[in-house]
């Protein structure tokens, strides 16, 4: 009787046990066993891209969250993934350039320059192949990423290197923490925390989105230049870079050759995927933001627009993987009128997004 | 009243077995999927064939091909008592690297002997500018000065011309315009695709051939020398493609699909 009337204090003592060794749990367990989850973090579609593409690809292994985009934005502007600490990922991708660089190939931190022209930063949640690079070789956001950090043209680092440089920080462990629930980082980490930040890199308010939203008219020239655009006779440019109104990418996303050089030095995709087929072909840039992204091409050959149209109206010269939609190789191409020429760059200067160079959310922290 | 319960839960019981077994052993429905395959006369195109194998076309064309992509829609059974099955939906094929090769319809197929179509392209009243996201964002829309809407097939290549050169060819279908600008007035020249008539007693695959050299060929002997690019603003080379496309398909094998 006297073991019954003990039950309320027995049970008293067994709860206090369990609520001190619940505390001391918290002490030695990371956020991850706590069941931590950071903050889901919605992208902001620009409302055309909602009506008309299908949606972005965001894996379901790196959801965007709010503690990850910001760690992301920290790692992308901070030169500590370098070897020796003074090239960011910004280096080479400047937000006022629409993330590319003017200089046409951009030197590593030994200063050996690279071969191919940076690629600009926009949209590439939509890149629905998932092939980055301009040959391709990377999969996806996050495996691109991890490259150039150990490009020895580039951060010319070594991962171990590179983690043990943002363990051994004063910030970093807590923000990893934050945004992964763990604080012991890796490079997988590191990878999806850039590609998160790279995903919140939309622009879509370029004057010709604001035309199709009914805020302003295109001018004359720029009108005439879209039916340049559209002109199977004349530009046909939007067998390769989307059919407008709808497909707001400007970029089929796909590899072609573009009819640059008889002799062909660059493999680009062919040397990514050893298919001969592939030889000379490279990803269809985006037209978006071209007003930012000089110098044009793979190896930033042409410094000017006005080169790039020339190229396309009467510089193609034949190589055995020419792209089919290159028409009239034989005679240089199909030699646009001086105002053709003139009216199309003024289209495509339509298409550049000065907000979104100028997004507060996207420059150096 | 416990016999009342239990009367109430027996019967409950008995009519739920007859909803579900009844329905499964009188009126099973059936997976249906299709294969689509492509030829030149009877050589199957592989992978390997796209930018490497010549072909000589009826007109004594050499030429290669590159891309070969197209888009299929509505499949249509038709039962031997004239009812109809239509599966809403639309397939774009790339032959070159394989992908949507194998269509499986979202919809099961009630056992019976149907007359089995589908549409090569979008009729008119599916061909809707924009409507398709998945379509637009695969790049395979068709301007608005030409009417809009999309592509039925993108057919690539290279061929010899009459100086001996490479050159490249781009036979595109779409709907037929005759006044590309401002003002287009579409004419669907998407047609139907009668493969004939099919028995589903069971899962099915069906493969559905298309032989690449009569879109060249029947009824109009296509010289490429003359028509190989812009056709998409040339209304009557459209018009041409889409005769010439009605012999391009037939039926191959059927399976059953084994679990």
């Amino acid at each position: 009787m006297k073991f019954l009337k003990n039950i309320p204090f027995i049970f008293f003592i067994g709860l206090c046990c369990l609520l001190v060794s619940s505390c001391a749990k918290n002490e030695s367990t990371t956020p991850e066993e706590e069941g931590y989850e950071p903050t889901p973090l919605t992208l902001e579609v620009p409302r055309l891209f909602e009506e008309k593409i299908s949606p972005p690809i965001i894996p379901g292994n790196n959801p965007q969250t709010v503690e990850g985009v910001a760690l992301g934005k920290k790692l992308f502007f901070d030169p500590i993934l370098s070897a020796d600490n003074t090239l960011a990922c910004a280096g080479c991708h400047a937000p006022n350039e629409a993330f590319t660089d003017s200089r046409q190939f951009s030197p590593g931190i030994d200063g050996i320059n690279g071969n191919r022209n940076s690629m600009p930063l926009f949209n590439l949640a939509w890149n629905y192949q998932e092939n980055f690079f301009w040959d391709g070789r990377a999969s996806s956001i996050e495996n691109q990423a991890l490259q150039p950090v150990v490009d020895p043209v580039e951060m010319h680092n070594t991962w171990p290197n590179a983690v043990a440089s943002l363990q051994s920080d004063a910030e970093y462990p807590q923000l990893f923490s934050e945004a992964f629930g763990s604080s012991n980082i890796d490079s997988t980490m590191v990878s999806k925390a850039i590609a998160q930040f790279v995903r919140t890199l939309i622009s879509g308010n370029s004057r010709y989105d604001q035309f199709l939203r009914g805020e302003i008219e295109l001018t004359e020239a720029e009108s005439n230049g879209l039916n340049v655009y559209v002109d199977e006779t004349r530009g046909d440019c939007f067998h390769c870079h989307g059919t407008p109104p709808n497909n707001l990418l400007w970029t089929d996303n796909d590899f072609h050759n573009n009819g640059l050089d008889e002799i062909i030095t660059d493999l680009g995709r062919g040397g990514a995927t050893g298919d001969p087929r592939e030889f000379g072909a490279f990803k269809t840039p985006s037209l978006r933001n071209l007003a930012y992204t000089a110098p044009y091409m793979h190896d930033g050959r042409f410094e000017t627009l006005e080169e790039v149209i020339d190229h396309y109206s009467e510089g193609l010269v034949y190589s055995e993987t020419i792209d089919p939609l290159m028409k009239a190789v034989g005679e240089g191409g199909v030699h646009l009128s001086e105002q053709d020429k003139q009216d199309l760059k003024a289209f495509l200067l339509a298409l550049s997004d000065e907000s979104f160079i100028n997004n507060p959310d996207f420059q150096k922290p | 009243m416990k016999k009342i319960v239990l009367l109430v839960a027996i019967t409950a019981t008995l009519f739920a077995c007859k909803d579900v077994d009844e329905d499964e052993v009188i009126n099973p429905d059936y997976n249906v999927s299709f294969t689509f395959t492509q030829n030149w006369d009877g050589t199957k195109l592989e992978n390997s064939d796209f930018e490497t194998t010549e072909f000589t076309n009826a007109n004594g064309d050499v030429l290669t091909i590159s891309k070969l992509d197209y888009l299929i829609s509505n499949v249509t059974f038709t039962s031997e008592t004239g009812e109809t099955i239509f599966v809403e939906g639309h397939n774009l094929i790339n032959s070159r690297e394989g992908l949507n090769i194998n269509y499986n319809l979202d919809q099961k197929i009630p056992e019976g002997e149907y007359t089995v179509s589908f549409t090569f392209g979008l009729n008119s009243d599916y061909n809707i500018d924009g409507a398709y996201p998945d379509l637009t964002s695969a790049n395979w829309g068709v301007p608005t000065m030409l009417g809009g809407g999309y592509h039925y097939m993108r057919l690539e290549g290279t061929f010899i011309d009459e100086t001996g050169a490479n050159q490249g060819y781009q036979y595109h279908t779409i709907h037929a315009v005759d006044n590309p600008g401002d003002n287009p007035q579409p004419e669907d020249t998407s047609f139907e695709v009668n493969l004939g008539s099919i028995s589903v007693f069971n899962d099915k695959f069906i493969e559905v051939e298309m032989n690449v050299a009569e879109w060249f060929r029947n009824p109009n002997q296509w010289d490429l020398n003359e028509l190989n690019n812009n056709l998409m603003m040339n209304a009557e080379a459209q018009r041409m493609m889409s005769e010439n496309g009605k012999s391009v398909f037939s039926l191959g094998p059927i399976a059953d699909i084994l679990e």
